[in-house]
């Protein structure tokens, strides 16, 4: 296995889902019985496999996800506290495997919010005035597309206003460069070395 | 004169290695804890990145989540869950970690054992690839769940990146009344705040009542945390605390005991240090707490009744709340006390410790499962299992008709295959009551051992209360 590089998060335009739910938990993103994996490859077809899909494995027309116009949508719109749970990474991975590349949501839970930023999976928090904007725009038009602009920190709806979201400064350059925070930590490693020295 | 500040801000303070301008603060690991689920791929990262495990003397593993509860010999053979057995055992001893595998007599749910053997401490930080890495607070620990990345930068560096949380205080005060306990404080509070209610916060409890509860009740309150969305949840170290660990394998001895327990004594928040957020419950006026719905904030009172569109104004709940009733098959105004139940699960690293067992004991000693109902026991760990046959509490359950199991994390992730069929209701002493989360189509209330063993009794959700006092 080697080590991979990580795609850089600059801009994003794309058609987007709307999953009208809050508190969608871990369990949902992906059930634990696919948890025992070795492996984070090959989660996506697992991705909110019970709501995505019936019992008998068939798929429910009725989810979001589902429906002819989710085809290339590389954004998907969620209530409050999204990712509320279970600290399990599988559920970036099983989002980013299906092709998703954003969340936008009012509120994010904390190990999710984390979790995600380490995958290059944007969390995108939105207030509630903004939220039901885009919630409206898509049940108008399925075609509409958002456009996340990460260094500008901005979400823009086709046609419509530009909104500024706050995102974590240190996150943000890892996003935008495409690094991961484990080279920050070991370049750091004098100052481990001299904590250590410190506190045996 | 120094700033007064919090129990957290101390444990914090005492942990940044280095905080650069913009970057959030390098925090110290005192104790990593590994399991099976959330480690493979980040040693496997290790492995690409030829990087060393920093330190394997602040590393622990156990088998918990994917391992079977019967008798190994009569264990379905599960050839993924196996596999991560294997692997987890692969790489402890390739990185040098000291694993408790299935074979030892220290085995248990990872959030049990950490106590046990006197590696969770006062004043530590302590975190596991598991969001229930929270229980560890309740000694006055910081210790919190992380993903397999940050499980990965543990393991290389010894270090996290965290921004400070904020702080939320919740003072309990006055009267536990009888019938009350822990797992009903727990979810009163997140029925209160809600299962965001203490996003980006770390939650001291405090208050008279909180003073009084064991450690074990302690651990559960902890436990819960997460589940109103707390990144951790702490309680001071105090007697209570010094006195359960003293003696444990890997708790300091002799002259360094006495030196750190002068040292947690100062791990008290200061009088006058400000919280950014407070509330406060008078546990006077709870009532023994059951789940309806499908996140642990949708709790009620085990007299109370199931709420409707009308409890709400806000039209998101509203349709949260139709659409979990309607998962659970319940009805708007009715009673909870009465709802059918099929499976009673009394385990998990909320409520699997020697007093939960106990305390179900107190219920079902003397007493038949009621007809068609099955109930699974599963001790917390091999060392609660071994001190619960010594105390003669296997026949108890075993003679009352419920099944005595081998230690882990079982029902409350089902990954084990301990699991609930379509439509079954189990009233669960677990932490989680999603949709689907005790299996496909399971629907779950999640309550304290006694009104679980209860239910057991007599086959549906029952007020402990009239149960206690043992058998007529």
């Amino acid at each position: 296995m080697t080590v991979e590089a990580r795609v850089p998060f600059t801009t994003l335009a794309s058609t987007y889902v709307v999953l009208p739910a809050d508190n969608v938990d871990t369990d949902q993103i992906i059930p634990a019985r696919f948890l025992k994996v070795i492996d984070k490859r090959g989660l996506g077809q697992n991705v909110f496999a019970d709501w995505r899909l019936r019992p008998d494995g068939t798929p429910n027309p009725d989810f979001p996800l589902n429906r002819p116009d989710a085809e290339g949508a590389h954004i998907l719109v969620a209530g409050v506290n999204f990712g509320c749970g279970s600290s399990r990474e599988h559920a970036p991975w099983a989002l980013v495997g299906w092709g998703l590349r954003a969340i936008v949501a009012p509120s994010f839970a904390d190990i999710f919010r984390q979790n995600a930023m380490k995958n290059g999976l944007l969390p995108v928090e939105v207030d509630a005035v903004v939220h039901s904007r885009i919630v409206e725009a898509r049940h108008v038009d399925a075609k509409v597309r958002l456009t996340v602009d990460l260094p500008a920190q901005t979400l823009t709806l086709s046609g419509g206003p530009s909104a500024h979201f706050d995102i974590d400064p240190f996150a943000k350059e890892c996003l935008v460069h495409g690094v991961d925070e484990l080279g920050y930590l070991l370049d750091r490693a004098a100052d481990i070395e001299r904590y250590e020295a410190k506190h045996p | 004169m120094t700033t007064p500040t919090t129990l957290f801000e101390k444990v914090w303070n005492d942990h940044v290695v280095r905080e650069d301008a913009g970057a959030p603060a390098m925090l110290y690991v005192d104790l990593h804890l590994v399991h099976e689920v959330t480690s493979p791929q980040a040693f496997d990262g290790l492995r690409a990145r030829g990087l060393r495990l920093r330190r394997p003397d602040h590393t622990v593993a156990t088998m918990d989540h994917s391992t079977p509860t019967l008798p190994r010999k009569l264990a379905v053979v599960d050839p993924q869950g196996e596999a991560q057995l294997r692997k987890l055992k692969e790489n402890c001893a390739e990185f040098g970690v000291s694993l408790y595998d299935l074979d030892s007599a220290e085995q248990g749910i990872v959030h049990v054992i950490g106590p046990e053997l006197g590696i969770t401490q006062p004043g530590r930080t302590v975190v596991c690839g598991d969001s229930h890495t929270s229980t560890h607070g309740a000694f006055g620990a910081l210790a919190f769940g992380i993903g397999t990345s940050e499980v990965e930068h543990v393991l290389a560096t010894q270090c996290l990146l965290q921004r400070k949380p904020k702080t939320l205080e919740v003072r309990i005060d006055g009267t536990l009344p009888r019938g009350v306990g822990a797992k009903d404080i727990i979810l009163a509070l997140i029925a209160k705040i809600g299962t965001g209610g203490a996003t980006g916060h770390v939650i001291e409890y405090r208050g008279t009542v909180i003073d009084a509860l064991d450690m074990e009740e302690r651990m559960t309150i902890c436990n819960m945390s997460i589940e109103a969305g707390a990144r951790a949840g702490m309680i001071a170290p105090s007697e209570v605390t010094f006195t359960w660990l003293e003696g444990r394998r890997f708790a300091p001895k002799g002259d360094a005991w006495v030196a750190a327990v002068a040292r947690w004594r100062g791990l008290k928040t200061d009088a006058g240090a400000k919280f950014d957020m407070s509330i406060h419950i008078d546990a006077s006026t709870l009532e023994p707490m059951i789940t309806y719905g499908t996140n642990p904030g949708m709790g009620i009172p085990v007299t109370g009744r199931i709420p409707g569109p009308e409890s709400t104004e806000n039209p998101a709940e509203r349709a949260a709340l139709g659409k979990a009733l309607d998962y659970m098959g319940l009805a708007s105004g009715s009673p909870i006390a009465g709802q059918r139940v099929d499976v009673v699960f009394i385990g998990s690293c909320t409520n699997s410790r020697i007093g939960d067992l106990r305390s179900a004991a107190s219920i079902l000693r003397g007493r038949k499962v009621a007809a068609g109902v099955r109930v699974l026991v599963v001790p917390g760990s091999k060392a609660i299992k071994a001190q619960a046959e010594a105390e003669g509490l296997d026949v108890v359950f075993r003679d009352a008709g419920a099944e005595w199991r081998e230690a882990g994390c079982s029902m409350c992730i089902a990954m084990n295959g301990d699991q609930l069929s379509p439509g079954q209701y189990a009233v669960s002493t677990s932490n989680r009551n999603f949709e689907g989360r005790q299996g496909r189509g399971g629907r779950t209330f999640l309550a304290s051992p006694l009104t679980a063993a209860a239910a057991a009794v007599t086959g549906s959700v029952v007020d402990p209360r009239t149960l206690m006092g043992g058998a007529s």
